[in-house]
C-alpha cells in the first residue's frame, strides 16, 4: 500500500453496468411502464379515456397527493413516516375558511394557512428529531390532533362563501390546454424536490439516514436537523395541498382529505420508496401516484365501483413489496432461471447478498 | 490429529467451508472435540473461528465439508435444531432481550412449567440463583436485562448455556469482558462441566487462559485449520508462529517518527456509569494505544471525543481549540477522524457504493454552492479509493460485496480524504483478513511518520504493543495507568486492565 | 448460597421506586408486588380514566349513574378493546395490524349477509364464521409479513384496501338494517348480565385470556422476547414464524368478533363500518403504554386505552367541551402518552447505569 499523498496505483471504472441497463432495469422503470402499459390500454379500451376532460380531471384529483409525496418520498427515505398530512391540509382548509370569514383576504388567509402547516411540521419534527420519538406514533397522535383541531373549529358546519375568481384559478387550465393551472406551482415543487434529493449534499444524507442512520452521524451529518426540515417541509406542503383542495371545491370543512395520508403513502411505497428507508426515487413516486389515478379513472369511466380501485391499489402495493423477496427466493432455488429474464422488476440485489 | 485418549469425538468438522456472495469467510475449517475435554481454538481476527462456530451453532449452514455430532452427519438449518441435538453456544456478542428480566432471558422458550402449562416464575427465578451462585455472581435474577454491564451480560450468556444442559459447549470468547476472578469462576464451572464427561469449546485471545484451561488447541489461519496439539506439549510462541504464520516482528513494522506537538488534549471527560476524569494526550506523529477490557469504557471515551455521544463535563481540545462537544462535524472541522469499531454499523454504509461512502464525509467541500452530481463524487472518490487499493470492479459497487479487509480500506479512503491532523481507529484490524491487516499497519506506521496523530484502540495485545508509542490502560472506565513503549509489557497491561476490579471487590 | 448473598443489607439508601428496577429481590415478595402495580403505566392511565368519570359524573350525574350511562360507559367500549387487544399482541411482536378496521367492516357484513339469507341460523354460528373470516384474513397478513420478510405496516395498508374493496364489492348496493336480522341477536347487543351488559363480558373474558397467556405461558413470553430484539430471537432458536402468525391471526380473529359485535349492538352495516378504527386501536395501545417498537406493555393497559378513547369522547360534552374537539383530545392524549413513556424509559436507563458506578 502506498501513502496517501503518492498518486494512486490503481483506476476504476466509474459503473458497473451501461448506462441503458442501470435505467432499464430498476424499480422506476417498471412502475414508468406499467403506468404507460395502463395508460394506453385505458385509451385503446376505455371510452372517453381519450376525453377533453378526462385528463384535467385526473390530474386535478391526484394534484393533493402528488404534491404531497414530494415531502412524503424524503421522509421514508429517512425511515420516518408522517402520518398526519391529511389532517394537516383539514386544519389548513379549515384555516383558510374560518380567517376567510372573518374579513381576510384569500393571499393573507392562505398565509397563515401555510404558517399553521409548518407550525404542525414543527411539531412533528421537534418530537420525532430531538426528543426521538417513533414518528410511527407521534403522527398517529398528531393525524388525531390535528383533524380535531379542524373538526373542534368548525364543527360539522361548511364554508362554501369563497370568491369564484379564486375558485376558477383552481379550477382552471393552463392557456387553452388540458393541464391545470395547479400543475405549474406542482412543477416549480417537483424540480425543487428532485435537487433537494438527487443533487444536493443534503439529498446524500437523507439516502444515509435511511440505509444507517449510525453511520450518518458518524461521517457528521445532522440528523435530527436533517428530520426537522423534512417534517417542516411536509407541513407547509401539505398545507398548501389544503388550500388548492379547499378552493378547488369551494368548501371549507373539517373532514376534508380525511384518509389521504394512507394513498400518498400507498403512491410513494409503490413508486418503489423502501419502508425501511434508503431506497427511492422520486421519478418512480410520481409514476407511482399517476398510476393509481389512471387507474381510478378509467375504472371511473367504465363505471367500475371505486371498490375495485381500492383492491387493484392495495394487490398492487402488497405485490410490489413481496415480489422482491419472491424474486429472491426463486433466485435462490433456481440461479439460473431467474437471472434469465433482465426486463423485470429485479430482486433487491442489496437485499439479496447481504449476509454475513 | 493428537488424540488425547480414547474417548469417543463429540463434535467432528472436516474441510468445512462458507462464503458469503464473494466473501470467504471460511476456506476450509477442521476440528475434532473428544467428550470430557476442553478443546481451544485460537487464531488471529478473521480467521474464520467465528463463522465456524456459526456453521456449528446452525446460524449459518456449510457450503460443504462433512459435520458430525456423536459420530452421525447433521445439518442444523437453525439454532433450535442444534439446540435440540444438544450444542449450546456463547456467541462473541452478547444476544439479550432487553426488555425482558434476566431470568426470563436464561429460560426463554424451556421455561420450568407448573400445572395447565403454565410458567413456574418461583422455580424458574430459584433455578436462576442457583446459576449465579455457581458462577459466583450477584445479578438480581428478577431485574431487567437491560442496562447490565458487559461482563454481566456475558455471564448471564454464560448462564444460559450452561441451564441448557448441552453435551457440547461452546464458547466464543467468553472472557473478553471479564475480570480475573470472574474468570477464575468461569473456568472452575468449565472443568466441572468437562468432569461430568462434557465437551467443551473455547476461542480466546489470551495464552495465558488457554494454557491454564484447556487440553487441546486448534489453531486457524486466514479461513483454514493449521494444527491441533496437546497443549501440554506446545508453547505460545509455537502458536503465535501457527497463527501468523511469519515472524512477529516483521508484522508490525513500526517506523520511528519524530514526535511533535500535543494534537489532541482531553481533559477530565466524564460520563456517569460510563467512564470518569479521563486524562489523555495523543501528539503529532505518536500513535497512542488505548487498552483494556471489553466494556472498559475505550470505545465510549473515543465517541464521546469525537462528538458522536455526549459527555457530562470535562473537555477536548485540538491544538489548543476546544471542540464543541455532541457534534461530530466540529469535530471534522477541528481535523478529527474516527474509523470506529463496527464497520458495519457505524463505519460505513454497507448497502451504498463505495464512491458514497470514500464521498460521504468530503461532500460538502466539493459540492458548489450544495448542489453534487455523481460524477463529481466519482472524479473525488476515484483517486482515494485507488490510493489505498481497494479491490472492486467499480465505484459503484455496493460495500455490502465486499471483503471486511477491503471495506476497512474503503473506511480509511473517506477519511483520509479529509485530510485529518488526528485519526482515531477503534479496533483496526477486526474481521480482516492476514494480508491486509499488515498492509493497515503498515499505513498507520506511515501515517504516523508523516506527522498524524493517531489513537489506537485495540483488543489485540501484540497489535498494541507492536505498534504504540504510549499505551493508555482503562479499566471499568477510568485510566489505570500509562506505559511507555519500553514498559508496556503483556503481563503490564493486563494487570492495569483487570487490577481495578480487584481492589473494588 | 446466594439467597444470602443477594438479600444482604443494603450498603446505600435507595428509594423503593429503584430498588424495584436494580434489585427486585431485595424487596419482600408483597412489597414488590406493592410497589410493581403502584409504579405501573396501567395504573397510570386507569387514574386519568377515573379522573375522566368522577369530572364527568360530578358535572352530571347521569353520565355514570343513569341505567343509560351505566351501560353505555361498559359497553361502548367493547368494540375498541377487542380490536386494541388484537394490535397490542402484534405491536408487542414489533408489528403493527392496519387491516383490522377493514376485517371488521368484512365480518360485520357476513353477520348480517348469514342472517339475511338464512335466518334460522344458530348465533352460535355466526360468531363462528365470522372468528374464522377473520383468523383467515389475519392469516393473509401474518403470511405475507412472516415468510415474505417485508413490513407490517405495508402490507396491513395493502389489505387495508384490499379489504375493505372486497367488502365494498360484496355488499354493492346492499345496507343490512336491524330488520333483517333475528330478534335474539340483536338483544344480545342491549342484554346485560348482574348490570354488565353481554357484549362487554365477551369482550372482557377475551382480555383476560389474552392477558394471561402472555403472562404466563411460553409462546406469550415468546412474543415479547422477539418484539424486543428479533435478531436476538432467531439467533436464540425461538419459532419466530409460527408466533408471528398466531399474533396476525388472533388480531384478526378479534377484529372478525370485533365485526360481530358491532353488527348486534348498532344493528346496522353501512359502508364505512370500521373505517380509521385501526389507528383508534392502535392509539388505544399506545396510550395504555405498550412501545411502539414492540417488547413491552400489557394488554390490561390497552383494554384501559380503549376504554379511556371511548370515554372521553362521550365525557367531553359534560364537561362543557363540543364533542367535536374530540379527536384533539385524543391527539394530546397519544403525544402525552408517547412523551411520558420516553421520560420514562431516559430516567429508568440512566438509573441502571449509575447503579454500575455503584456496583
Amino acid at each position: 500500500m502506498s501513502t496517501p499523498t503518492a498518486t494512486p496505483t490503481r483506476t476504476y471504472a466509474a459503473y458497473s453496468a451501461p448506462l441503458w441497463r442501470r435505467l432499464l432495469v430498476s424499480r422506476e422503470t417498471a412502475v414508468i411502464v406499467l403506468t404507460a402499459a395502463v395508460i394506453l390500454y385505458s385509451l385503446a379500451n376505455v371510452p372517453n379515456f381519450d376525453g377533453p376532460l378526462t385528463l384535467k380531471f385526473l390530474l386535478q384529483d391526484i394534484a393533493p397527493i402528488l404534491l404531497i409525496a414530494l415531502p412524503m418520498t424524503l421522509i421514508i427515505i429517512t425511515g420516518e413516516i408522517d402520518l398526519s398530512v391529511a389532517s394537516i391540509m383539514g386544519l389548513s382548509s379549515v384555516l383558510l375558511g374560518v380567517l376567510h370569514d372573518a374579513g381576510m383576504s384569500i393571499p393573507t388567509a392562505a398565509l397563515l394557512a401555510l404558517l399553521a402547516g409548518l407550525a404542525c411540521g414543527a411539531l412533528n419534527g421537534f418530537l420525532i428529531a430531538y426528543v426521538g420519538l417513533p414518528s410511527l406514533a407521534v403522527t398517529i397522535g398528531t393525524l388525531a390532533l390535528f383533524r380535531g383541531i379542524a373538526v373542534g373549529l368548525l364543527g360539522t358546519t361548511a364554508i362554501t362563501d369563497f370568491p369564484d375568481s379564486w375558485s376558477d384559478l383552481a379550477t382552471g387550465t393552463i392557456g387553452e390546454s388540458r393541464i391545470p393551472l395547479v400543475m405549474i406551482p406542482f412543477a416549480v415543487l417537483a424540480v425543487g424536490f428532485v435537487v433537494l434529493l438527487h443533487f444536493s449534499t443534503f439529498g446524500r444524507g437523507i439516502y444515509e439516514i435511511g440505509l444507517n442512520d449510525e453511520a450518518a452521524r458518524f461521517t457528521g451529518v445532522d440528523v435530527a436537523r436533517t428530520k426537522m426540515v423534512l417534517f417542516l417541509l411536509s407541513g407547509v406542503v401539505s398545507a398548501l395541498a389544503g388550500i388548492y383542495f379547499t378552493l378547488r371545491y369551494g368548501s371549507a370543512r373539517g373532514d376534508n382529505a380525511t384518509g389521504y395520508e394512507l394513498q400518498v403513502i400507498a403512491a410513494v411505497l409503490l413508486g418503489g420508496v423502501s419502508i425501511f428507508g434508503g431506497r427511492g426515487r422520486l421519478h418512480g413516486v410520481l409514476a407511482g401516484v399517476v398510476l393509481i389515478g389512471v387507474i381510478s379513472s378509467a375504472l371511473r369511466l367504465e363505471s367500475v365501483t371505486v371498490n375495485v380501485t381500492n383492491i387493484i391499489v392495495g394487490l398492487l402495493l402488497v405485490a410490489s413489496v413481496i415480489l422482491p423477496s419472491v424474486l429472491g427466493w426463486a433466485g435462490s432455488q433456481l440461479p439460473r432461471k431467474a437471472s434469465a429474464d433482465p426486463s423485470g422488476p429485479r430482486p433487491d440485489k442489496d437485499t439479496a447478498t447481504a449476509g454475513v | 490429529m493428537a488424540a488425547s485418549n480414547t474417548a469417543a469425538p463429540v463434535l467432528v468438522l472436516h474441510d468445512v467451508s462458507k462464503s458469503f456472495g464473494p466473501v470467504v469467510a471460511l476456506r476450509s475449517g477442521s476440528i475434532s472435540v473428544e467428550e470430557g475435554s476442553i478443546h481451544a481454538l485460537v487464531g488471529e481476527n478473521g480467521a474464520g473461528k467465528s463463522t465456524l462456530v456459526k456453521v456449528v451453532a446452525g446460524v449459518h449452514r456449510r457450503d460443504a465439508g462433512t459435520f458430525e455430532l456423536d459420530g452421525r452427519p447433521v445439518d442444523f438449518g437453525s439454532t433450535a435444531e442444534s439446540k435440540a441435538a444438544g450444542v449450546a453456544v456463547i456467541y462473541q456478542e452478547p444476544t439479550l432481550f432487553p426488555d425482558l428480566s434476566v431470568t426470563e432471558n436464561i429460560f426463554m422458550g424451556r421455561q420450568p412449567l407448573a400445572r395447565g402449562r403454565r410458567i413456574d416464575r418461583p422455580a424458574m427465578h430459584a433455578e436462576a440463583e442457583r446459576l449465579f451462585s455457581r458462577l459466583g455472581v450477584k445479578i438480581d435474577p428478577r431485574r431487567p436485562a437491560e442496562g447490565l454491564s458487559i461482563a454481566d451480560q456475558q455471564i448471564i450468556e454464560i448462564a444460559k448455556a450452561i441451564s441448557l444442559d448441552a453435551r457440547l459447549l461452546v464458547m466464543d470468547e467468553p472472557t473478553a469482558a471479564l475480570s480475573g476472578v470472574e474468570v477464575d469462576r468461569l473456568f472452575a464451572v468449565a472443568r466441572s462441566l468437562r468432569d461430568e464427561g462434557r465437551a467443551l469449546v473455547f476461542i480466546s485471545h489470551r495464552f495465558d487462559e488457554v494454557f491454564d484451561l484447556c487440553d487441546t488447541v486448534t489453531v486457524m489461519r486466514d479461513g483454514s485449520y493449521v494444527d491441533t496439539r496437546r497443549v501440554a506439549d506446545t508453547t505460545p510462541s509455537d502458536l503465535v508462529s501457527l497463527m501468523v504464520g511469519r515472524d512477529v516482528d516483521e508484522l508490525f513494522p513500526k517506523v520511528a517518527a519524530e514526535i511533535g506537538e500535543p494534537v489532541l488534549e482531553v481533559r477530565g471527560l466524564n460520563r456517569a456509569g460510563v467512564f470518569h476524569d479521563v486524562d489523555l494526550v495523543v501528539r503529532a506523529g505518536e500513535i497512542v494505544g488505548l487498552a483494556g477490557l471489553v466494556g472498559a469504557g475505550r470505545s465510549e471515551v473515543a465517541r464521546a471525543v469525537f462528538g458522536v455521544d455526549a459527555y457530562d463535563s470535562g473537555t477536548v481540545t485540538m491544538s489548543g481549540r476546544k471542540v464543541r462537544p455532541r457534534d461530530p462535524r466540529a469535530a471534522i472541522r477541528a481535523g478529527m477522524a474516527f474509523i470506529p469499531e463496527d464497520r458495519r454499523k457505524q463505519g460505513l454504509v454497507i448497502d451504498a457504493s463505495v464512491t458514497r461512502n470514500v464521498a460521504a464525509v468530503i461532500r460538502r467541500s466539493i459540492a458548489r454552492a450544495g448542489l453534487i452530481t455523481g460524477a463529481m463524487e466519482n472524479r473525488a472518490a476515484g483517486p482515494w479509493a485507488g490510493r489505498l487499493e481497494v479491490k472492486t470492479s467499480a465505484l459503484d459497487m455496493n460495500a455490502a460485496t465486499m471483503s471486511g479487509g477491503n471495506q476497512q480500506k474503503v473506511v480509511i479512503a473517506k477519511w483520509l480524504a479529509t485530510n485529518p491532523r488526528l485519526l482515531i481507529i477503534d479496533e483496526p484490524t477486526r474481521g480482516i483478513d492476514v494480508g491486509t491487516k499488515s498492509e493497515v499497519h503498515r499505513l498507520l506506521s506511515e501515517l504516523a511518520g508523516q506527522g498524524l496523530a493517531i489513537l489506537m484502540i485495540s483488543s489485540e495485545l501484540p497489535e498494541v504493543l507492536g505498534m504504540a508509542d504510549r499505551v493508555l490502560v482503562l479499566c471499568e472506565g477510568r485510566v489505570t495507568t500509562e506505559l511507555d513503549r519500553a514498559e508496556a509489557t503483556p503481563e503490564a497491561v493486563m494487570h492495569a486492565a483487570t487490577h481495578h476490579l480487584e481492589d473494588a471487590r | 448460597m446466594s439467597r444470602t448473598d443477594i438479600e444482604r443489607e443494603p450498603e446505600t439508601e435507595v428509594s423503593t421506586g429503584e430498588a424495584l428496577l436494580v434489585e427486585p429481590s431485595r424487596l419482600s415478595p408483597t412489597r414488590r408486588a406493592v410497589t410493581t402495580v403502584l409504579r405501573s403505566r396501567e395504573l397510570s392511565i386507569f387514574l386519568v380514566l377515573v379522573a375522566v368519570v368522577v369530572l364527568a359524573t360530578t358535572k352530571n350525574n347521569g353520565f355514570l349513574f343513569s341505567s343509560d350511562g351505566w351501560r353505555n360507559f361498559l359497553l361502548n367500549p367493547s368494540i375498541l378493546l377487542l380490536l386494541a387487544v388484537g394490535q397490542a399482541v402484534v405491536i408487542i411482536t414489533r408489528n403493527v395490524d392496519l387491516s383490522v378496521g377493514s376485517t371488521m367492516a368484512l365480518t360485520a357484513y357476513l353477520t348480517g349477509r348469514l342472517f339475511v339469507d338464512q335466518p334460522n341460523l344458530p348465533i352460535i354460528v355466526v360468531i363462528l364464521a365470522c372468528l374464522a373470516l377473520g383468523a383467515v384474513l389475519g392469516l393473509v397478513n401474518g403470511v405475507l409479513v412472516a415468510y415474505g420478510n417485508v413490513p407490517a405496516l405495508v402490507i396491513t395498508l395493502g389489505t387495508l384496501y384490499v379489504y375493505r374493496g372486497i367488502m365494498l364489492t360484496w355488499a354493492g348496493s346492499d345496507r343490512i338494517n336491524a330488520g333483517d336480522m333475528p330478534r335474539d341477536f340483536l338483544s344480545l347487543g342491549t342484554q346485560t348480565v348482574l348490570g354488565v351488559p353481554v357484549l362487554t363480558i365477551v369482550a372482557l373474558v377475551v382480555l383476560a385470556l389474552v392477558g394471561y397467556y402472555l403472562h404466563t405461558a411460553r409462546g406469550g413470553r415468546e412474543l415479547y422476547a422477539i418484539g424486543s430484539d428479533p435478531d436476538a430471537a432467531v439467533l436464540y432458536g425461538l419459532p419466530v414464524r409460527r408466533r408471528l402468525l398466531a399474533a396476525f391471526v388472533l388480531s384478526g380473529a378479534l377484529a372478525g368478533l370485533a365485526g360481530v359485535l358491532y353488527t348486534a349492538r348498532y344493528g346496522t352495516v353501512s359502508s364505512s363500518v370500521g373505517s380509521g378504527i385501526e389507528l383508534q386501536a392502535v392509539a388505544a395501545a399506545v396510550i395504555g403504554g405498550i412501545a411502539i417498537f414492540g417488547g413491552s406493555g400489557t394488554v390490561w393497559g390497552a383494554a384501559i386505552g380503549a376504554f379511556l378513547l371511548v370515554t372521553i369522547n362521550r365525557a367531553l360534552p359534560s364537561l362543557g367541551i363540543e364533542d367535536f374537539w374530540q379527536r384533539a383530545v385524543v391527539g394530546v392524549l397519544i403525544l402525552g402518552a408517547i412523551v411520558l413513556d420516553r421520560v420514562l424509559a431516559r430516567r429508568q436507563a440512566r438509573k441502571l447505569a449509575e447503579s454500575r458506578d455503584h456496583a
